[in-house]
């Protein structure tokens, strides 16, 4: 195991890391690769934490299921199930619930506290073993006491799943915080303070995992800032008791809008792409940009992804207010660097943007549809339908063109059309 | 046919449907910003806000009203994977 020299796990024990706290978690040194989405170069960690009350235990989150008889171990070395009082559920995510059916059986006293949105996922992760499990569902502010230390709950949603919550041990100032404020490194000298460099694993974390929820990082940091903090406690990675505050304030930092404050306050961001083999679609790409651009209020930018990385793109989309995309049809579908760029995009979020596409096309004209269907399943709106050329577009196509970005770019500024009355029939 | 008008409050538009239509049939066909997870009672993504007509939806099931609840929705607010329309009615995403 990497660090042995000084690490400070040590097999079959809990680490103590404050007056009746203990990290009860698992080290895994030999991970690489974690969701499908995420590299871990040095692994990762599945912390678990035990609090000890005059009136029981409370234990916060398990571990990954292969992980379950270290976890077991150390908890222990520190008390018998008979005492665990409590059993809090941060995070259902099966990295923190391996151990959850066995545990239950080992504590079948213990009371299970989980969030509002948790309690139809609980019943899917337990599936049959569920059947006659008791839990209480807790609200922000919600309190259970120990009996000389209290618990209170934060309800901190889509961080980064619907369930997700976080819990505060108001006597000791420690935060319980879930993925939040994690990272895949593993370390097993477990403190921010002692471990190796990990701002980078820290920010990757955030990058992959977070970044798509920003809204609810910012109304967690409103519930979390005016704690008082000694130590933040995550699922992952190291425990932060060194200057926590700093953690909290990079949050922020990271869930701020890297370019806001470029565009004039009241201006809207509209972003083309588009790929061209012959410059037909190119074409039309520049007249939908100039009509945009013709709307006071909308600034318009218009890339060829053919000169472009994918990634910065990312960065301008998830600031833009409306998404563009021009794809020609070859072989019945739209081009590649339009789906790689589509399928980039899962780490941002696209509610409510305004999407469109366009295309030339020589005789079927699949792509526009296509990727109309998918800027939908992205969760954009889409008002317009999208504009197909056949071929090379004439004066009166580029006329077209040039409508309909004016028309999207109208949509954009909130610029009521008429009031329609449409048939269902004809949509 | 009996018909009932659904309007969109975002994007001021309005269809004419046949009564029993759902809302998903027709919010993303015109551009509604109301959007989509499972599409099928379970998620609580298509949470929308009934701004008038309320009576004029189905009632919402014994699982619709669970998923309402779970995921904390305010009082006119109804899943628009789920709710048909049966008169006129005016909706919006939250
Ligand atoms: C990072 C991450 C994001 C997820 N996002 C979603 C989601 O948006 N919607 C959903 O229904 N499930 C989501 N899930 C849940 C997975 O689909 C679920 O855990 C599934 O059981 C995993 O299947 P597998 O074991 O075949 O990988 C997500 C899981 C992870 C790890
Ligand atoms: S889309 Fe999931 S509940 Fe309607
Ligand atoms: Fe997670
Ligand atoms: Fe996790």
């Amino acid at each position: 195991m990497q660090y042995k020299g000084n690490s400070i796990v040590k097999e079959g024990k809990a680490v103590q890391l404050d007056d009746g706290v203990y990290w009860v978690g698992a080290l895994d040194p030999d991970l690489r690769s974690f969701d499908i989405i995420l590299n871990t170069a040095n692994g990762t960690s599945y912390n678990s934490y035990l609090i000890e009350g005059s009136e029981g235990y409370a234990l916060i989150d398990t571990v990954k299921a292969e992980f379950a008889d270290d976890f077991f171990a150390r908890l222990e070395s520190v008390t018998d199930y008979s005492k665990i009082k409590a059993i809090v559920l941060n995070h259902l995510e099966p990295d923190h619930t391996g151990a959850l059916p066995e545990l239950l059986k080992r504590a079948p006293q213990a009371r299970v506290y989980i969030s509002q949105r948790a309690q139809s996922m609980l019943k899917a992760l337990l599936k049959d073993s569920s059947e006659n499990l008791e839990f209480q569902v807790v609200n922000t502010g919600e309190q259970i006491s120990l009996g000389d230390c209290t618990l209170t709950f934060l309800s901190t949603p889509f961080l980064h799943w619907p369930d997700t919550q976080c819990t505060y041990l108001e006597e000791r100032e420690i935060l319980f915080s879930g993925d939040v404020f994690g990272c895949h490194f593993c370390d097993g000298r477990l403190f921010n303070d002692k471990v190796g460099d990990f701002r980078f694993s820290f920010d990757y974390y955030y990058a992959h995992i977070m970044r798509p929820f920003k809204k609810w990082v910012l109304e967690a940091l409103d519930l979390i800032d005016p704690l008082d903090l000694r130590i933040i406690a995550p699922t992952h990675g190291p425990i932060l008791r060194d200057r926590p505050r700093r953690y909290v304030n990079h949050y922020r930092e990271l869930a701020s809008n890297s370019l806001s404050g470029e565009l004039g306050t009241n201006e809207k961001s509209m972003i083309v792409f588009y790929m061209s083999s012959y410059g037909n679609t190119a074409r039309m790409a520049e007249a939908i940009s100039v009509g945009a651009g013709s709307i006071s209020g909308v600034r318009v930018s218009m890339f060829d992804l053919q000169g472009g990385e994918t990634e910065p793109f990312v960065d301008l989309i998830e600031e833009a207010d409306a998404l563009i995309l021009g794809s020609p049809t070859i072989n019945g579908d739209a081009v590649k660097p339009i789906w790689d760029l589509l399928s980039s995009l899962i780490v941002v979020d696209l509610k409510g943007k305004v999407g469109a596409a366009f295309g030339s096309f020589g005789w079927s004209g699949e792509a526009v549809r296509m990727i109309e269907d998918r800027l939908r399943g992205l969760k954009l709106r889409v008002p317009q339908q999208g504009l197909r050329v056949k071929l090379i577009p004439n004066d009166e196509e580029l006329e077209d063109c040039y409508n309909f970005g004016k028309d999207i770019a109208s949509i954009l500024i909130g610029k009521k059309k008429e009031c329609k009355v449409l048939e269902f029939g004809e949509l | 046919m009996a018909k009932a008008k659904v309007s969109f409050d975002d994007i001021d538009l309005t269809v004419n449907v046949p009564v029993g239509t759902r809302v998903i049939e027709v919010s993303e066909k015109v551009g509604s910003g109301i959007i989509y997870g499972c599409r099928e009672c379970d998620c609580g993504t298509c949470i929308m806000e009934v701004v008038e007509g309320w009576n004029n939806l189905s009632e919402p099931s014994v699982l619709e009203d669970k998923v309402l609840r779970e995921n904390l929705a305010g009082r006119h607010q109804r899943l628009a994977c789920q709710a048909q329309i049966i008169g006129d009615v005016t909706v919006k995403p939250v």
